[in-house]
């Protein structure tokens, strides 16, 4: 499970302390798909960064008693002198699993072939986010974090990604940010919208389009 | 993933796997898989050394102490690198890797904590290679006291990762302290006690470079090596002292500045 109680969030920037988010409440159980809408700006970002624990609240409480991933297909991370293979031991280490009988897997998945082995600075932007989904599915994790649609590649490669994702691991937890209805509606169990920093639940997913909807028209 | 009956075992075997993938990855993004590679780790800071030796010894310089020049060169510039690489590697540290921090693992103290291990590494290499191949030719003669050296390197490595995570934390609130850093660096640099023997200094000007910590290190350094020939001034409980407050100091800005990293 994991648990925000009363969570917030402030940043400092240059014209002071700025809320991004405020109370908010939010329960994921293991298994369980929630999508989270919202606007550019509406925090998203800083929401997954909170519930994966790679920030912390300014105040209120996050208790966790899952695994979470690191918002998944990211591929900022990747240090460009370093080759794909060097990149995936990198995160292996990280997360304490051996890497040498993930090698194999991601060689497969990102189809890279001898490629893995050279600096990543010499990757299309193509293969870099094959490369980035092939580590993010070396690393097993109760729940992922889904920032955005997974949408790298060709069609062919996001069939491989849904099936990796959505069918091999179907039952772990998922929290996925889209602005896009469909995608939610095909994965997600519930969703929230997420409006100037406070978080609404909806049971279904539909009435929390309608909700969203209409905040993105009332702003014209 | 790591749960177990002691949290802070577990939590420090995370943080100790997470400062090794940052060391191994910081050594090949710095020194490459081309010609000597990781070598360059303490090639580079011999090679500084040994030029710094040449140009004093070429230009005689003066020290006020009977030791020979490269005696006094090795001890001098070694410790001046560490002290001085582990902030210029903190100051700026965190940019690079700012992408990092989507692991939640990974933490800004430990971007600061494996550079500051690289630079140790570096700085110690190219001293105790030195010393040797000095000794070896008939320079020097071996330390006469390993433990005082041993001593007074690790503290003043301790000093110089307190002060680098502190500047490396500060510099994050205000871009200023790399402005700083650099001429305050230089300035240092003859100030602390690599190029002077503090014995020689006026009575009044010894008690006030012995405010410099690093001085006191150097100081300690040299009597650990060549206790009989030279008379060494230090104040060992000034510096713990100074290492600790910075340590302390520098504890509390980098969980200010993790607060307050705003990621892109």
């Amino acid at each position: 499970m994991i648990y925000l109680e009363n969570v917030a969030k402030d940043y400092e920037t240059r014209g002071g302390r700025v809320r991004i988010l405020s109370d908010v409440d939010l329960v994921i159980a293991p298994g369980e798909k929630i999508g989270i809408l919202g606007s550019n700006g509406a925090g998203k970002s800083t929401l997954i960064k909170l519930i994966s624990g790679a920030e912390r609240p300014t105040s209120g409480r996050i208790r966790r008693s899952m695994t979470t991933s690191w918002p998944l297909a990211f591929s900022g991370g990747f240090q460009g002198a370093l080759t794909g293979l060097d990149n995936l031991r990198f995160i292996c280490r990280i997360y304490g699993v051996p890497t040498e009988d993930k090698i194999a897997l991601v060689e497969d998945f990102a189809e890279l072939g001898a490629y893995l082995r050279e600096p990543v600075r010499t990757y299309s932007s193509g293969m870099r986010a094959r490369l980035a989904f092939a580590i993010s599915m070396a690393i097993e994790f109760d729940c992922f974090l889904i920032d955005e649609v997974v949408a790298v590649g060709d069609s062919r490669f996001r069939e491989k990604c849904e099936e990796e994702l959505f069918k091999k691991r179907g039952d772990r937890a998922m929290i996925i940010v889209s602005h896009n209805a469909t995608y939610v509606k095909k994965h997600c169990d519930r969703a929230a919208v997420l409006n100037n920093g406070t978080l609404c639940h909806f049971d279904d997913i539909d009435s929390a389009y309608r909700y969203y909807d209409e905040l993105m028209r009332s702003r014209g | 993933m790591e749960t177990g009956a002691f949290p802070l075992a577990s939590s420090l075997r995370i943080q100790g796997r997470v400062i090794g993938a940052l060391f191994l990855r910081e050594v090949i993004t710095r020194y490459g898989r081309h010609n000597i590679g990781f070598l360059w780790l303490f090639v580079e800071p011999m090679l500084f050394t040994l030029g710094v030796t040449a140009l004093w010894t070429a230009l005689r310089s003066y020290h006020g102490s009977s030791l020979p020049i490269a005696a006094f060169a090795l001890t001098g510039y070694s410790t001046v690198l560490l002290w001085r690489n582990m902030p210029s590697r903190c100051i700026g540290a965190i940019v690079p890797n700012f992408s990092l921090l989507h692991h939640r693992y990974v933490k800004i103290i430990d971007v600061f904590v494996s550079r500051i291990l690289l630079e140790a590494m570096g700085a110690t290499i190219s001293f105790v290679v030195l010393s040797i191949f000095f000794i070896a030719i008939g320079w020097i003669n071996p330390p006469e006291d390993m433990l005082k050296i041993v001593v007074a390197w690790v503290i003043l490595s301790l000093f110089g990762a307190a002060l680098a995570i502190l500047l490396g934390s500060l510099n994050e609130k205000s871009e200023l302290v790399e402005k700083f850093w650099h001429p305050m660096s230089y300035i240092l640099f003859p100030l602390s006690g690599a190029a002077f023997s503090v014995n020689a200094l006026p009575p009044s000007a010894q008690e006030i470079a012995l405010w410099i910590p690093m001085v006191n290190a150097v100081e300690m350094v040299r009597e650990g090596y060549f206790g009989s020939q030279y008379h060494a001034h230090y104040d060992l409980a000034y510096l713990v002292v100074i290492t600790l407050v910075l340590t302390f100091l520098a504890l509390v800005f980098t969980r200010l500045a993790a607060q307050d990293l705003k990621q892109e």
